[in-house]
């Protein structure tokens, strides 16, 4: 065997299930783990751990039911299974990782012995992208909660992991077909069908859908093949694996797959349909769910009237003021007389739609092939209802005094050293300004470094140089006309003439950006922080000679559902009093969780253009937050990997500290030579610039 | 060292036979009309959807000979203008694309000009305003464009760099075309045309383009153009799978990233 041995098993067991506090006994599933083979055994305890890590409960479920699943199902499956869930203990706590635990072991029970399964999680991106391609809209995509796909018109809806049939290239297959006849519904108005109240009255109105249903995957199966016949040879072969149709149905497919057949002629089809049984639901085969889409083009009406009101401007009093409120979409025709864009206005006056109400005219369109008049209704001050479907961006602070709202702020993943994964959406990112502070100390700054400012921005015009001319080349756009005299002078001499004679400007220019990330914890207090300040002070007025574009951003946080963003200065901003007035305000706040701003700076840098992209560090001391959780090794391991993934996109970050204790885990961190240890908090000012001069030249 | 037979002048080219081009509006007539009446000409539009065919249709239509400078980001205004070379210990002076065609009353095409050195600009302004003048500044010459030169500029403002925009000053001295892919029957009739493929393969590759076109800014940077469609068409008409051919002239163009790339090739698969 060459496993644990029992004793073993169970010793770790108690410990990670916290028997000591639960009371539970381990000995059942220990004695299951330990009749493994060596390597399910390490995949067992391996994942224990980890769940035990985020909670004791989900390692407890898992090991009880781990040795059974591990004989029938496929592992890749058991991994996606099990990331979902501490994805769902991330988002919305333990009772839904648990919820997911449950539902799975009854599905993973359904799927095909060792199915070789494709993840959702894996196929995300293709999946989303393929959709994208077919419709041309913003479509978005969710796992859904169990084993059906659905679509409300907007956000596809897929099962979390696909094992339906035997191979990965099928599953795959499968999940495209999904997104296929999903997309299909609302091409080849499925969608409208539902929007439009189909079968609501129906008696039976639920043995009425699914049978409409069915007549509608045959009906889309044929438009599909039609339009795709790629997908369309697909779709064949997985009804070839299913159960054969049943005659009367086979004459359903025949009438439907008529190139003319719409949802109507299905409609029609149905009574006499229902008479029979239903033929048993294929592969591929969606579900419809009319609430859903009901209810999404009421959000979307909503919506539209909202911003149309915001539109039109403040609500009039007077009832003529109504009319004047209501928008119209007209047709612009061109001399030729061929229709045009549609244009939106407001009596005679052309509005030009912002973004966002383009796409939800676009949506709306999509739905009823027109804009019903009512939609173009701006909302009035009567429905204060409404206000509740609006996603407003609100003012960061503003939100802070309610509780932890995750409106307006940008979610980034954080990396989970004890689960090796990433904990998606973890933290929650606002960007701020920084309140301005006195000019003042910047003066006081200038005057007190004044012999220092001007040796650095001469030390730093010295690096600018934008164009050189380059003498004696062979190629150039100009003649240099020394090295012509001299080489006719060879000549005459009965010499060999030089080819080396032309001159060339040639570009050195510096094309560099950076960005500095300033630690604004409350370790800062004091001292440091006025090092900090005087420090960015000289920076900038050496950059302002260099001519580099730069960014400067300070970052504090409390807890993943407070990280902060202070704005000081942003890529596209002058070096003005307002951004000195900010370097002067710049105050400590409170922990130094790190990763996000990393993550969050990286993709500031990436969106600037140039050659090479800095990210450069100011802090006093390691990462850590104000729970134990993130100090120490979780800490450092989420920076690294942030600090990875930015070198990754061709950033190369840089670390200024005065943590003499930081040598230890910096070189971690950023790599042996890539960060500085400043001894004295005094020296911060003094050797900012001149380190950057070193990175730069 | 060059001799001076070895040097050759940039003689501007005269289109022999009508080029294929594909009207979609009313182009040829605004470019007659700028032409009659002694305007530049800018074309807007993104890559591969006709501009250069069509300066060359132009050409051909108004019997102009034609220079086409393709700019990147190393042309400077010596480029464009001339420059001293030494020939057998003399300075010869060799006519840049841009002053051989004001001298020989050209149609002048510079295709991406946002991508040149900003100090070309400064020799295009003053043609294309009313002076209609190019300095030479190392000869002490000033060339006066004769009525049928004509300058003719391109760019895509699909970029979404800041760095690679038209400025203004630029931009209002033109008259100004926009391009875009053309509707799906004509563009398959422009593939059919162009690659000899059949027209029931040519209307799935523009089905395909379109999809591709509608990922622009959600994983691409621009969707397939028509150019790519003909060179697909080619591949295909020449025996290969039309998979293949996807595959290498179309996917593998427009896209380096993995999952992009495999997401694309799925769409392939869904129509072929």
């Amino acid at each position: 065997m060459g496993g644990l041995p029992l004793g073993e098993i169970t010793r770790r067991l108690e410990a990670w299930l916290e028997v000591e506090f639960t009371l539970q006994d381990v000995c059942g599933f220990a004695r299951a783990i330990a009749a493994l083979a060596p390597s399910e055994q390490d995949f067992i305890l391996d994942w224990t751990q980890k769940l035990s890590a985020a909670h004791v409960q989900l390692a407890h479920l898992f090991a009880g039911q781990a040795p059974g699943l591990l004989a029938r199902v496929d592992r890749r499956l058991i991994d996606a299974w099990l990331v979902e869930a501490l994805d769902a203990i991330d988002r919305e706590g333990l009772q839904a990782a648990v919820a997911v635990l449950r539902a799975a072991e009854g599905s993973l029970a359904l799927h095909q012995g060792r199915a070789e399964s494709v993840a959702l999680t894996d196929a995300r991106g293709i999946l989303l992208t393929i959709a994208r391609g077919f419709s041309g809209r913003r479509l978005q995509l969710e796992a859904s909660e169990g084993e059906t796909a659905w679509t409300d018109g907007e956000t596809l809806h897929l099962p979390a992991l696909m094992a339906r049939l035997p191979s990965a290239a099928d599953n795959f297959a499968l999940y495209k077909t999904l997104v296929a006849m999903l997309w299909a519904q609302g091409h080849f108005g499925t969608t409208r069908a539902l929007a439009e109240g189909a079968l609501s009255g129906h008696p039976s109105p639920a043995r009425a859908l699914s049978c409409f249903n069915a007549l509608e995957t045959l009906r889309l199966e044929a438009c599909i093949a039609r339009e795709l016949p790629g997908l369309g040879r697909d779709i064949r072969r997985f009804r070839q694996q299913g159960a054969p149709l049943p005659p009367a149905w086979r004459g359903y497919a025949e009438r439907l797959g008529d190139p003319d057949a719409g949802s109507r002629d299905s409609l029609e089809l149905v009574p006499e349909a229902l008479s029979a049984a239903l033929p048993p639901p294929a592969h591929h085969q969606c579900e419809l769910r009319p609430e859903a889409v009901v209810a999404r083009i009421a959000r979307e009406k909503m919506l539209l009237r909202l911003r149309l009101s915001e539109l039109a401007g403040p609500s009039p009093v007077a009832r003529e003021g109504e009319q004047a409120r209501r928008f119209e979409l007209k047709r612009h025709e061109d001399q030729s007389g061929t229709p045009g864009e549609l244009e939106l206005f407001l009596g005679d006056a052309p509005v030009a739609p912002p973004e966002d109400v383009r796409q939800l005219l676009a949506s709306v369109r999509f739905d009823f092939g027109d804009v019903p008049p009512e939609y173009l209704q701006a909302a009035g001050p009567g429905e204060y209802a409404a206000e509740r479907q609006r996603e407003t961006r609100r003012d960061p602070d503003q939100v802070w005094q309610g509780s932890y709202h995750e409106e307006g702020a940008v979610l980034y993943p954080e990396w989970d050293v004890d689960r090796g994964h990433y904990r998606k959406n973890w933290c929650v990112m606002r960007e701020k300004d920084v309140p301005p502070g006195d000019l003042d100390f910047i003066r006081n700054t200038l005057v007190k470094h004044g012999a220092l400012v001007r040796r650095l921005r001469r030390s730093f015009e010295s690096m600018q140089h934008e164009e050189r001319l380059q003498k004696r080349q062979a190629h150039g756009e100009h003649v240099d006309l020394d090295a012509l005299v001299e080489a006719l002078s060879e000549l005459s001499g009965g010499g060999e003439m030089s080819e080396l004679l032309y001159a060339r400007l040639s570009r050195t220019g510096r094309n560099v950006a950076v960005a500095f990330l300033v630690d604004m914890s409350g370790s800062t207090k004091g001292w440091v922080n006025d090092a900090e300040r005087e420090a960015l002070v000289l920076m900038c007025e050496a950059l302002e000679t260099l001519g580099d574009r730069y960014a400067i951003y300070g970052f504090s946080g409390m807890t993943r559902k407070k990280c902060e963003l202070f704005r000081i200065k942003r890529f596209d901003e002058p070096y003005d009093d307002e951004v000195r007035a900010r370097i002067s305000g710049i105050r400590p706040q409170d922990y130094t969780r790190m990763g996000f701003a990393v993550r969050h700076l990286s993709r500031l840098l990436l969106d600037v253009e140039a050659r090479s992209r800095l990210l450069i560090t100011l802090t006093d001391g390691r990462p850590e937050d104000y729970n134990d959780h993130y100090r120490g090794e979780y800490g450092i391991a989420d920076t690294r990997q942030a600090l990875l993934e930015a070198r990754r996109a061709g950033i190369h970050p840089f670390c200024i500290t005065i943590d003499r204790e930081g040598r230890d885990y910096l070189a971690r961190l950023y790599g042996p030579a890539r960060f500085v240890v400043l001894d004295q908090v005094a020296a911060l000012p003094l050797k900012v610039a001149e380190i950057y001069r070193r990175l730069t030249v | 060292m060059p001799s001076p037979d070895s040097l050759v002048t940039l003689a501007p080219q005269r289109i022999a036979s009508e080029p294929y081009y594909q009207p979609t509006g009313d182009e040829v007539a605004l470019f007659e009309a700028a032409h009659r009446h002694r305007l530049p000409m800018l074309l807007k539009g993104p890559t591969g959807c006709g501009k250069t065919r069509f300066v060359e249709y132009m050409a051909w239509r108004l019997n102009r000979p034609l220079v086409t400078v393709a700019c990147h980001d190393d042309l400077t205004a010596s480029d464009l203008v001339g420059r001293y070379l030494i020939v057998g210990g003399q300075t010869v002076w060799i006519d840049g694309p841009l002053a051989a065609a004001v001298r020989g009353g050209a149609i002048c095409y510079l295709d991406e000009i946002v991508e040149a050195r900003k100090d070309t600009m400064v020799v295009i302004h003053p043609l294309a305003d009313g002076r209609r003048i190019l300095p030479i500044d190392k000869r002490g010459e000033v060339l006066h464009a004769p009525d049928d030169f004509m300058l003719v500029i391109s760019y895509n403002p699909g970029y979404q760099s800041v760095l690679k925009e038209l400025k203004q000053s630029t931009r209002q001295r033109f008259v100004a075309c926009e391009f875009d892919y053309p509707d799906a029957a004509t563009e398959a009739g422009i593939v059919v045309r162009e690659s000899g493929l059949a027209p029931e393969l040519a209307a799935k590759l523009v089905k395909f383009a379109q999809m591709t076109r509608n990922l622009k800014g959600n994983g691409l940077d621009e969707g397939a153009s028509t150019r790519l469609l003909v060179h697909a068409g080619q591949l295909i008409a020449a025996g290969l799978s039309p998979a293949a051919a996807c595959r290498g002239a179309i996917a593998q163009a427009i896209t380096d990233d993995a999952e992009t790339l495999a997401a694309v090739q799925e769409l392939s698969a869904s129509l072929f």
